[in-house]
């Protein structure tokens, strides 16, 4: 490197700060103050969007506070603003697959809320006049094909299920088979909540889609990760795992009614680019609904505690 | 990310070995980080800014002793600290009434049913009569969740299917009870947001009610910023006497057992650390310590391994080793049981620094490099595999055909056995020569 492009290296730190700063003063922006980054930073670390994501954040605002002129926006609808646009790519439909069954299988860790939102999906495809069958591959937990068999009977959907214990795979085998025999526009897939830690039931997962995809060719056409909204920075660590092992395309937030804000999907989205496609609501079948990112981002600052 | 904090403060405070004592300026810095890998385990950001106020006040005009790094002096202070924060000397369950009354209470999915027979079969194996109460009526399924789970540990449950009045439920539990010499009832509630007042109030009624020595909150221990809240409302409406952390089996770094303790200052009492009803343990603050600071779970790694070899068979193996008659049929086991015990990436992680050796390196090419190995082992005959040095050339080849690989490939696994051997038998040597000696081990090994 030749001398020059040392210095022109070791000074484009210091020139871009100056190039803002004199923007800054054009403009007759505001600056920002340490008060103001403190509290944005409490209200994003607040809703788990954690360090990392926070700090990205604070930098664009900061960049978009003190250009903006004498406008006069304020730093929580310029933070909003940019949380919405980072999450507004994607796909965020449920896919559908061109002809025939459309397979959705539905993953995750335990207690996130798998079963509920996948008797909420069915309720969804339903009122779009469209017809759903539901499979219970959760045959591990005590009692979750019972679960998923009690909102069959109160949405009149038709579930297969089978023994308790028995494997997994067979059971979506059987299912697929009566899906196609219904002529069913969707089969949803209820699996058995794992840690993304446990190596051989991410085998276990990996199988039970291998079966379904050998039956149709491209299913699952659809791969949903449920996550719970009161999870931390883990969830970051589940999405990763879970993409590895079976290639997800997209998120489902539950639990959004309460008063965590699941900010986490920030960082998952940034991360993986997975759209997040419906947010969970409460425990009607109607409380699953599309996702949308400017709700979303506003939420992620209603009320700065 | 932060398995390297104590790394990082080690270097921070590289040049203060010597300097005498710890001043606030040295703290601050460090501090920084230790503030940022407590966010990022989930310690609520107000708890874990109280944490490092402490912890500086605590450091500050510590002297440095010379021998060691000031920044594990540091951590020392830090993990104390920590144990000392969430440990408590009152973690046994209070269960002086007849009968004992036992609530768990929590948010959905928080594991509020699986800690309850993970307890029942707890409380049946220290000599008591535990009774299983299923006073969910919300969730489909919920009661026979409960009773299945019942039935599968043996212990009673009461279950009134189709009714939807959690007292009248707790009435005839009681009274259950009282006719069948059971003297602890387990109470699984609904789970619930602990900002929804009318199901909270159901669980005032509930307390008053039955009148419980003992209320419990289940906590999933990936919880993120919200603890504090969930922890704040259900303390404060219920008075909790304690709580249960869930699925610690996984990778969450568990800060929500810090913001949970912090707030309600009331013990965690049990932790919930696997699928099976008897993976359910008393907590363990030192434990949860290092796990939060990200000093590497070298328990847990432990502990997974303890489950997939054969103890037996591991000293069996040890034997040979120090003998020096460890055959590729031996090795062949062993890289089984490794597989066992998880990918070779998530064995790594859990070492302490693991997380940063594994940045950047990709470790599925090693792992398929083993199962070559297997094929290759797979595809000799018994007489080889313990006796490699009859393998000749027509063999050689026919093992390279029969397991996919080139002649090549198999003479490397052979060369690389062969040193292995050489190794162990120096190893065993050296281990008989300091048995001799009676010195207890390799000084300078270990780091504590």
């Amino acid at each position: 490197m030749g001398i020059f492009a040392k210095f022109k290296a070791g000074l484009q730190k210091t020139h871009a700060k100056l190039v803002h700063e004199i923007k800054r003063i054009v403009t007759r922006s505001p600056r920002l103050t340490a008060g103001g980054i403190e509290e944005l930073e409490i209200a994003l670390i607040g809703a788990d969007l954690g360090m990392a994501m926070t700090n990205q954040i604070i930098t664009a605002v900061k960049k978009a506070y003190e250009t903006q002129g004498t406008a006069g926006v304020d730093v929580f609808t310029i933070a909003s603003g940019e949380v919405e646009r980072s999450l507004a790519t994607g796909n965020a439909e449920l896919i559908k697959a061109p002809t025939g069954l459309t397979v959705v299988s539905l993953v995750g860790v335990n207690g996130t809320g798998k079963t509920t939102t996948t008797a909420k999906l069915a309720h969804l495809i339903q009122s779009r006049g469209q017809t759903a069958v539901l499979a219970a591959c959760d045959t591990f937990r005590a009692a979750a094909i019972e679960q998923l068999k009690l909102w069959g009977e109160r949405l009149s959907v038709t579930v297969i299920a089978g023994a308790d214990k028995s494997d997994p795979a067979s059971v979506a085998h059987d299912a697929v088979t009566a899906a196609n025999a219904r002529h069913a526009d969707y089969l949803l897939v209820d699996t058995a909540g794992r840690l993304h830690t446990k190596h051989n039931l991410m085998q276990e997962l990996q199988r039970l889609h291998r079966v379904i995809g050998k039956q149709t060719p491209g299913a699952p056409h659809e791969v949903l990760l449920v996550l719970d909204a009161t999870t931390g920075m883990n969830a970051l660590n589940q999405a990763r795992e879970f993409h590895k092992a079976v290639p997800l395309t997209g998120l489902v937030v539950t639990k959004l009614d309460g008063t965590s804000k699941g900010g986490m999907v920030v960082a998952i989205q940034k991360e993986l680019g997975l759209p997040i496609k419906f947010i969970g609501l409460g425990e009607q079948p109607d409380d699953l609904q599309p996702f949308d990112p400017k709700q979303f981002a506003e939420a992620l600052f209603s009320e700065k505690q | 990310m932060f398995d390297s904090l104590s790394g990082k403060l080690q270097n921070a405070f590289k040049n203060l070995r010597g300097l005498g004592k710890i001043s606030e300026s040295n703290v601050a810095d460090s501090l920084r980080d230790v503030r940022l890998a407590l966010l990022e385990a989930d310690v609520n950001f107000k708890v874990a800014k109280d944490f490092i106020e402490r912890v500086q006040k605590k450091s500050v005009g510590v002297e440095v002793i010379q021998s060691i790094h000031p920044g594990q002096q540091i951590i020392k202070i830090l993990h104390d600290e920590l144990v000392d924060l969430l440990g408590s000397s009152n973690t046994g369950l209070n269960l002086s009434g007849n009968p004992a009354c036992i609530m768990m209470v929590g948010l959905h999915g928080s594991g509020k049913t699986t800690s309850s027979a993970k307890l029942a079969r707890l409380l049946l194996k220290q000599g008591r009569t535990p009774l299983l109460v299923a006073a969910d009526v919300y969730r489909p399924a919920a009661m026979d969740q409960l009773a299945t789970l019942a039935k599968q540990i043996e212990i009673p449950s009461f279950v009134m299917k189709g009714e939807t009045d959690v007292l009248k439920i707790a009435r005839e539990a009681l009274e259950f009870a009282r006719a069948n010499n059971r003297n602890t009832l387990i109470f699984d509630t609904a789970g619930r947001l602990q900002i929804d007042e009318p199901l909270v109030q159901e669980l005032v009624r509930l307390r008053d009610l039955v009148q419980p020595q003992e209320i419990l909150l289940v906590l999933d221990a990936a919880t993120g910023q919200e603890a504090v809240n969930v922890a704040t409302h259900f303390d404060q409406a219920l008075n909790i006497t304690g709580s249960i952390l869930t699925k610690l089996d996984g990778d969450a770094r568990g800060g929500a057992a810090l913001s949970l303790k912090t707030v309600t200052g009331k013990p965690i009492k049990l932790a919930g650390t696997g699928e099976k009803v008897e993976d359910f343990e008393p907590f363990h603050p030192e434990r949860m310590a290092s796990r939060i600071l990200g000093m590497g779970d070298v328990v847990s790694l432990v502990e997974r391994a303890a489950e997939a070899v054969d103890e037996d068979e591991a000293r069996r193996l040890e034997e040979k080793m120090r003998k020096g008659q460890f055959t590729l049929e031996d090795f062949l086991e062993q890289l089984r049981q490794m597989k066992k015990m998880g990918s070779l990436e998530s064995i790594v992680g859990m070492l302490p620094g693991g997380a940063d050796m594994l940045k950047g390196a990709d470790l599925s090419k090693q792992e398929r490099e083993f199962t070559r190995m297997e094929a290759m082992i797979c595809a000799m005959t018994v007489k080889e595999r313990r006796a490699p040095q009859i393998l000749n050339a027509p063999r050689r080849i026919r093992i390279a055909k029969g397991s996919g690989v080139s002649v090549a490939e198999l003479n490397n696994l052979l060369n690389k056995f062969n040193q292995m051997q050489q190794m162990m038998k120096k190893m065993g040597k050296l281990q008989k020569l300091m048995m001799k000696r009676g010195g207890g081990g390799i000084p300078g090994m270990g780091r504590r």
